[in-house]
């Protein structure tokens, strides 16, 4: 039965996983890039709820209400001054870019709000206290149902977006060939605008259940960054159901190493994804190999 | 019109730079310690960011990782040292071993691409990170000191730590400047500018990625090394940061991605930054992290790009130039 619960629990910090991941995923595959930041931008939506809360007393989630419309612009804003530029100088620029960005967030971060510990546990009610016991060691948290729930509405919302809106073709349009997209009257520029203000803005939800579930501080973001990486790459890159599936085989990795011992957690993760990388990389080589 | 290697002032640079480093290897005679000390830490950077440079400059490899091969260099220096070895021993022991892991590695690593590669190297340093923290004779989390050390005067201590610095940036810098120069360097220049031109072109693109990525690892491993030769204690938490990653960005990145030169000036000017702010301070690493952005973004041949493009400057002769034999003007290469 503890493996039972084990499976759970990891299915629930799958989900989690999943959200944190699901804008990396986005902007990947509608502009090939990946952004190094992407981990502090998530803790930085994170300090966002935490100074609604400490300034009004609101819960955590009316906070992250107000948190998000600012998000939404600050991805757009992101877009236009510092990627956009980026994009067009090359592959490795983008990744050097975001890496700098990276550091001056943490950094300014630190200075905000001080190398403290923070939570935002208690400013979530119930919520975080709240379980349902199945047998004595069988149990089902509040909080890890509602994020499993919430990742499924987030990746289903984006699947009803890209499958049934117009928007939604073009940003698939472009992704597909932006030059080609461009030829049609599609505007790339501003279907990577919204991507980009889209990816941080479900960021910074992976970021309010970072400060739901536990505890953040300014330098958590490049841990998150890596493990929403992991659940991409695990998941299929490009794949935005994939990176959902991605996300919960981490959580069952990392879960189910610490069911042999806890310090295997993360360990057992990074071996999941090496292994992937191993696994899908030797074959593609494979199949180079037979077509020879 | 003839093809030239050398300027006048090329030559005169090469030769100035052993001048230099004999000049250098002077420095424990007549410096305190502590002088010494930060030395050595300027030695380090030179080493790193060259390192990271062949990487990204020449192969077009961007590692996150590379820590990976400081912490191995370091953690195997103490663990050899713990062995019985003699320390300065187990620190070129170290360095091989950082070296030869990174065959293995790289046969993994360089199938992936782009962020593939920069972020599977940065999870390769954190399961390095990771297993040195399941062992407890390796001090767990909390770190461990090359306690070895103390069998040796301070001052002579200091002195050998630094000449074995020189010793390996002087390796090191030699190995990538003699490796351009050769017929390899022509492709690996190739590869820097178009990757998918050089292949079209038959380089071979792979072996000579390899090539650089095992140079990179045994110089990290060799920074790694002088790193804990130079403060006695290690702890994984620092050892393997990606600090280190964003000391090396920065340096290759504001000095010049893909010149020989800029690299070493990159160190410098980081070396003089932390001599200036010593207080470090995360003020000082948003100054860092959003100098490195800007450079990417705008400068993408950093400052010694610059200088190379309006001046036509070449201090060190990693590439040709044409000189047209009447005029003696020369037109860049």
């Amino acid at each position: 039965m503890t493996l039972v619960n084990a499976i759970v629990q990891g299915i629930f910090l799958g989900a989690f996983y999943a959200v944190l991941a699901c804008g990396l995923s986005i902007m990947f595959g509608v502009m090939r890039i990946i952004n190094l930041a992407h981990g502090d931008i998530a803790v930085f939506g994170a300090y966002v709820a935490f100074v609604v809360v400490e300034h009004t007393g609101a819960s955590a989630f009316v906070a992250f209400a107000v948190a998000l419309p600012l998000m939404l612009v600050l991805g757009y804003i992101l877009q236009i001054t510092v990627l956009e530029r980026s994009l067009k100088a090359g592959v490795l620029t983008p990744l050097l870019a975001t890496f700098g960005l990276s550091i001056v967030i943490q950094n300014l971060l630190l200075i905000a709000f001080s190398p403290d510990v923070r939570s935002l546990g208690p400013a979530a009610g119930l919520l975080t206290t709240a379980s349902w016991h199945a047998t004595s060691e069988l149990s089902f948290s509040a909080l890890g149902v509602v994020v499993l729930a919430v990742a499924i509405v987030v990746f289903g919302a984006l699947q009803l977006y890209l499958s049934r809106t117009r928007a939604g073709w073009a940003m698939r349009a472009t992704a597909e060939d932006a030059d080609a997209a461009e030829l049609v009257g599609i505007d790339s520029r501003s279907v990577y605008a919204r991507a980009t203000a889209i990816a941080v803005a479900i960021a910074a939800l992976g970021g309010l259940f970072l400060a739901i579930r536990s505890v953040f501080d300014p330098v958590s973001g490049p841990t998150q960054l890596i493990f929403a990486f992991e659940a991409v790459v695990i998941g299929g890159m490009g794949s935005l159901w994939g990176t959902l599936l991605g996300g919960i085989a981490l959580g069952l990795a990392q879960t189910l190493g610490a069911e042999i011992q806890p310090q295997f957690s993360v360990l057992a993760g990074h071996l999941l994804f090496l292994a992937v990388l191993i696994v899908r990389f030797g074959g593609a080589r494979l199949t180079l190999r037979v077509a020879q | 019109m003839r093809v030239a290697r050398w300027t006048r002032t090329s030559k005169l640079f090469t030769g100035g730079s052993a001048v230099v480093a004999l000049a250098l290897a002077c420095v424990p005679l007549i410096f305190d310690p502590d002088v010494v000390q930060k030395l050595t830490n300027l030695l380090i950077l030179v080493i790193l960011a060259t390192m990271w440079n062949a990487l990204a400059g020449y192969g077009g490899l961007v590692s996150v990782g590379q820590q990976a091969f400081i912490g191995i260099g370091a953690y195997g220096t103490v663990f050899l040292a713990g062995l019985g070895i003699s320390p300065y021993v187990a620190m070129l022991l170290a360095m091989m071993l950082a070296g030869a892991l990174s065959v293995p590695i790289s046969l993994f690593a360089l199938r992936l691409r782009a962020a593939q590669f920069a972020i599977g190297m940065w999870v390769i340093a954190e399961v390095a990170s990771l297993l040195v923290r399941l062992d407890k004779n390796l001090g767990a989390g909390t770190g461990i000191s090359l306690i070895q050390m103390n069998q040796y005067d301070p001052n002579y201590r200091q002195a050998y730590t630094f000449w074995m610095a020189l010793a390996f940036a002087v390796l090191f810098l030699a190995a990538l400047f003699f490796l351009l120069r050769s017929p390899l360097g022509a492709s690996l220049q190739a590869i820097r500018d178009d990757e998918d031109a050089a292949r079209s072109l038959g380089v071979r693109v792979a072996s000579r990625k390899r090539l650089l990525f095992v140079l990179a690892g045994f110089g990290c491993g060799a920074a790694g090394v002088l790193v804990v030769a130079n403060t006695l204690f290690i702890e994984p938490g620092s050892v393997f940061s990606v600090q280190w990653s964003a000391y090396m960005i920065f340096m290759v990145l504001v000095g010049g991605l893909g010149t020989f030169e800029g690299p070493i000036l990159g160190a410098i000017l980081l070396f003089g930054i932390q001599t200036t702010f010593t207080q470090g301070g995360p003020w000082y690493l948003v100054g860092l992290g959003a100098t490195a952005a800007v450079f990417a973004l705008v400068l993408p041949r950093g400052l010694w790009g610059v200088i190379e493009g309006r001046l036509g400057l070449r201090l060190m002769p990693v590439g040709y130039r044409v000189v047209s034999s009447d005029t003696k003007e020369e037109v860049g290469a």
